[in-house]
């Protein structure tokens, strides 16, 4: 910090207001390309699991390696084939979505209840419109559940693909903030992110909330 | 795999492994800061969540923290510590302080929040019986309710512990050397076989952090309280809902 710099100036967030927008819109559009692949990915992935039950060890113990590789690292690590671009950002924001999710909807798809499952067979639903109408709406919860953790959790993450060029609240927070000494930056870049990922969350528990009347039913 | 040739020769370099940007230079600036972090992030959180698990006074602070500690970025830590220890040492904060200071805060929320959680779902009847045995609080503290809780106390220290190892070369942006300054003068440099030698360095580091404390919460967590379920390596850190760590 240069001397006499203060720690906060509000005058510097009003004259960059469009640029704080821009910069969000950056933020926004690499977190949901993830949570969306991510979810089409685990989604797959969790389907194979209610087909072969024995795939699920496997599958947990290379994500859970996979989610303990630190975000610089894995941002950096496909830069030799993919280069400094979108798609090495996404193949790591992608990968740690899929810890989570894989495991919040199969979590979810386990919990439905024996007997609920024999009804349904009972009532001669197909093993697809099982799957649809009877087990998905039971496992909503659970896997919206993961969805909030996994969107807030991209959104910190993409801060730190700023580092390979992608810009987003990350720019304000180390380019502008860190490396030009200007802490305003860095306070403006934190505190959105924080707002963003209060919003997106309270948003997807809306969501599900209206997905799911009859909870709401129940708890009246 | 004429690039993976260029990576094992900067490893073998000796002029990597001399002078000021030195590899065991690196390696212990990383592991000394996170060493660091985490032991100060202990001294601090461990007895908070202990004092708050215990006596169930305070659970609103906890559940406070565990929130700010997921919405916050690991690099939000690290940016918001380093105006601070500016302002607190009136000089410019640069190198081990800010990281630190940065990393000492993303360690407590998770410790706190699940050493508060673990205390809190000890069976009630347990306690009871314990009181009535004659155990004074701190006894019931130490003899039961941590060796019941140590599964998800542990969970959360090890959550901590891996979020530290990874968000480490963050500190390098902020002056702190560690393997995280080959990755930005890499960058800088367009020197993608340096990026990629210290990437592969500090994905090993954190993977044998995880599967340390992995090991560690196997041979400390009494036989009789389950295994926990899921994965060879024991449960993945993140996933549950109350152990939330930023990274």
């Amino acid at each position: 910090m240069t001397e006499g710099e203060p720690v906060f100036r509000i005058d510097w967030v009003l004259e960059h207001l469009d640029t704080l927008a821009q910069r969000i819109g950056e933020h926004m559009l690499v977190t949901v390309i993830a949570v969306v692949v991510g979810f089409v990915i685990s989604f797959g992935l969790a389907l194979a699991v209610r087909r072969y039950p024995r795939i699920y060890g496997p599958i947990l113990a290379v994500s859970g390696i996979l989610y303990a590789i630190p975000s610089i690292a894995l941002f950096v690590l496909f830069i030799p084939i993919t280069g400094l671009s979108l798609l090495t950002a996404e193949i790591a924001l992608v990968s740690y979505t899929l810890v989570i999710l894989v495991r919040n909807i199969v979590t979810g798809l386990r919990g439905v209840p024996a007997e609920v499952i024999d009804a349904a067979r009972g009532m001669g639903y197909t093993d697809g419109q099982r799957l649809w109408r009877v087990e998905l709406p039971i496992a909503l919860p659970i896997i919206v559940a993961g969805l909030r953790i996994a969107t807030v959790t991209t959104i910190g993450l993409v801060t730190i693909a700023t580092l390979i060029g992608m810009g987003g609240l990350g720019y304000l927070i180390v380019n502008i903030g860190v490396t030009q000494r200007f802490p305003t930056a860095t306070i403006t870049g934190v505190v959105i992110v924080v707002l963003l990922s209060t919003i997106v969350d309270l948003s997807l528990q809306t969501v599900e909330r209206r997905l799911t009347p009859w909870a709401r039913a129940r708890a009246a | 795999m004429d690039f993976l040739g260029q990576v094992l020769a900067w490893y073998t370099d000796p002029a990597n492994w001399t002078g000021n940007n030195a590899i065991p230079l690196r390696l212990w600036q990383h592991l000394s800061l996170s060493v660091a972090s985490l032991a100060a992030g202990l001294a601090i959180a461990l007895p908070i969540g202990l004092y708050i698990g215990h006596t169930g006074r305070g659970a609103r602070v906890a559940v406070a923290v565990s929130n700010i500690g997921r919405a916050v970025p690991s690099l939000g830590w690290l940016g918001i510590a380093y105006p601070i220890s500016t302002g607190l040492f009136q000089r410019a904060g640069i190198g081990f302080l800010p990281a630190f200071i940065g990393l000492v805060a993303l360690a407590i929320p998770p410790i706190v929040t699940n050493t508060h959680a673990g205390l809190r779902d000890v069976d009630a009847e347990l306690r009871e019986a314990a009181r009535g045995m004659g155990m004074r609080e701190l006894q019931l503290l130490m003899r039961l309710e941590v060796p019941v809780a140590l599964t998800v106390i542990l969970a959360g220290i090890r959550v901590s512990a891996v979020a530290v190892v990874a968000t480490t070369p963050l500190a390098a942006l902020v002056g702190g050397g560690t393997l995280g300054a080959y990755i930005l003068q890499g960058l800088a440099l367009s020197d993608e076989v340096r990026v990629f030698a210290a990437a592969v360095m500090v994905a090993l580091l954190a993977v044998l952090t995880e599967l340390a404390f992995a090991w560690l919460q196997r041979r400390l967590v009494s036989p009789g309280l389950g295994a926990p379920d899921g994965a060879p390596w024991g449960e993945p850190s993140r996933p549950t809902v109350e152990t939330i760590a930023s990274r």
